[in-house]
């Protein structure tokens, strides 16, 4: 059914210069469910992400949310589209030159114009919702650690109650311990928002335990899309490889052996 | 014979064609982030906070190296004049001309050259680095736009506090003349602010202010566009901030060349 597909991809292209990124990239996600997308670096990942996002336009295809086209949309109307919208980026990019709670509660005060009482209010209580306490509202961002900024970022994401929330390699650079505490509260979180999910990641843990669907890009297509429960007998020797890490296998990386 | 490492004339006409065809998309992409600047600067919503701060930055902080630079061209300047001008005997000139330098050419020019390198490499640095860890895109995310956020209170910051920075240049400047005048020269103390009083036109002073305003953009713009558009992660940000400082040293000079002519000549 239509009605069910919140973000829908059909033939999205995008190329820097003679570089081709996204090769007519076509996938969609169902309302609530969560879509991890996998893949090598520099496969397109992020560039798709982004062209969803609208940070970046994509020379041809449609990129619908809720029924509605929103590639080139400006002003107003991707305003709009935005107000729907959480993003938890790999390197957190918190806001160096305000607080923690500031940074959370930036969306509610420049976005929606939520006066800074309130908003302080919600941030320190989607704070707590990322197991941070108040008093780490006060700190600056450069005061936190890798995990804690992932927090303050998740907390940042979900400040104004989002339909969709993106995550960028959401366990990059963290601890495994850190990176289950992060998944956990990326699960617990969007179920308690109902909100819609797209992840891409390279941590297959991490894609097992967010995702409903996983989906595979490779050289700008995708190559595979299925259940998560499903991965493992994909029948793609692409997923195979990347599932299990190894070197052999169809994928070949371009490096200058000795 | 030409081989393929050697430079070829096609090679040749190919690499001026590239430099050509960069420099116009420099000069587009500029022109176009211009626009989005000032465009942005008139429409609302505007950020008195954000201005208000950046006024702190760019001007307040600004002071200390704005006025020991006018304190000490002042200087200069008076015993310059005072030696060339023994020459000829017109040593009585000092304070007109050091009024006039000051007011007219040095007082904004060496203040903008000042805050260029020292604002214009701030900005450049500080938005180069938020565009590199992504802090950009996450402000468009979170619906708000970086030239409304970040571009617009610094051009306005730069273009209001630049004038107000080369009053107390040409203030300190007059006085570090004076000084120098009174303590080294020997002049009279009321004759020399006499001199100084009579001399100065309406002209004099709002030149020098008009430069300024201009300068403050040049400053703010040059700042925001290598930064905004930096790319490669450390190396990018310091390529941005060396050409933040540089270009807008050369717009500065240029333009006071462009004002001067406007404003002088008959």
């Amino acid at each position: 059914m239509s009605t069910d597909r919140h973000i829908v991809l059909e033939d999205v292209r995008k190329a820097f210069g003679p570089k081709h990124v996204l090769n007519g990239v076509t996938v969609d996600v169902e309302r609530g469910k969560s879509l991890v997308v996998i893949g090598g670096s520099g496969t397109g990942k992020s560039v798709m992400l982004k062209c969803i996002l609208g940070l970046l336009d994509p020379d041809s295809g449609s990129i619908k949310i809720d029924d509605r086209e929103v590639v080139g949309l400006r002003g107003s109307d991707r305003d709009a589209v935005m107000a729907k919208m959480g993003m938890l980026f790999q390197g957190a990019a918190l806001f160096d030159s305000l607080t923690v709670w500031e940074n959370v509660a930036f969306g509610l005060i420049q976005g929606k114009k939520m006066n800074r009482k309130d908003a302080k209010e919600i941030a320190i209580q989607k704070l707590g919702q990322v197991g941070l306490g108040a008093e780490v509202g006060e700190l600056s961002p450069a005061e936190l650690s890798g995990g804690m900024q992932k927090r303050v970022g998740l907390a940042r994401a979900i400040a104004a109650d989002p339909d969709i929330i993106f995550f960028d390699e959401p366990t990059t650079g963290l601890d495994p311990i850190m990176g289950d505490v992060i998944n956990d509260l990326i699960v617990h979180t969007v179920q308690e928002l109902g909100a819609t999910t797209v992840s891409i990641t390279h941590d297959m843990t991490s894609a097992r335990k967010i995702a409903d669907k996983i989906a595979m890009i490779y050289k700008g297509e995708m190559i595979w899309h299925g259940d998560a429960k499903d991965v493992d007998e994909s029948g793609s020797d692409y997923v195979e490889q990347f599932i299990h890490g190894s070197a052999d296998g169809p994928i070949q990386m371009e490096v200058l052996k000795p | 014979m030409w081989n393929n490492g050697g430079l070829s004339p096609l090679n040749f006409l190919a690499v001026i064609g590239q430099v050509v065809l960069a420099a116009f998309a420099d000069v587009g992409r500029l022109s176009q982030f211009l626009y989005n600047s000032v465009m942005h600067c008139i429409l609302p919503p505007i950020y008195p906070r954000l201005i208000f701060e950046q006024m702190v930055r760019i001007g307040y902080n600004s002071l200390p190296v704005v006025g020991l630079t006018a304190f000490f061209t002042g200087g200069v300047l008076a015993l310059q004049i005072f030696i060339g001008g023994s020459r000829f005997n017109a040593e009585s000139l000092v304070s007109s001309i050091v009024a006039l330098g000051i007011t007219r050419e040095l007082g904004p020019v060496l203040a903008g050259l000042m805050v260029a390198g020292r604002v214009s490499a701030a900005i450049a640095a500080e938005i180069g680095t938020m565009r590199v860890t992504e802090q950009i895109d996450a402000l468009v995310t979170l619906s708000t736009n970086p030239f409304k956020y970040l571009v617009a209170p610094r051009l306005i910051a730069a273009l209001v506090t630049l004038p107000l920075l080369v009053v107390v240049a040409d203030t300190i400047g007059i006085m570090g003349g004076y000084i120098v005048g009174t303590r080294s020269l020997g002049f009279n103390s009321g004759v020399y602010i006499k001199n100084t009083v009579d001399f100065i036109e309406f002209i004099d002073i709002f030149s020098g202010l008009a430069k300024s305003a201009v300068f403050g953009f040049i400053i703010a713009l040059m700042g925001c566009y290598h930064g905004f558009y930096s790319r490669g992660g450390a190396q990018g940000v310091g390529r941005a901030t060396t050409n933040a400082v540089v270009t807008a040293s050369i717009l500065i000079l240029a333009a006071n060349y462009v004002m001067t002519s406007l404003l002088f000549t008959e």
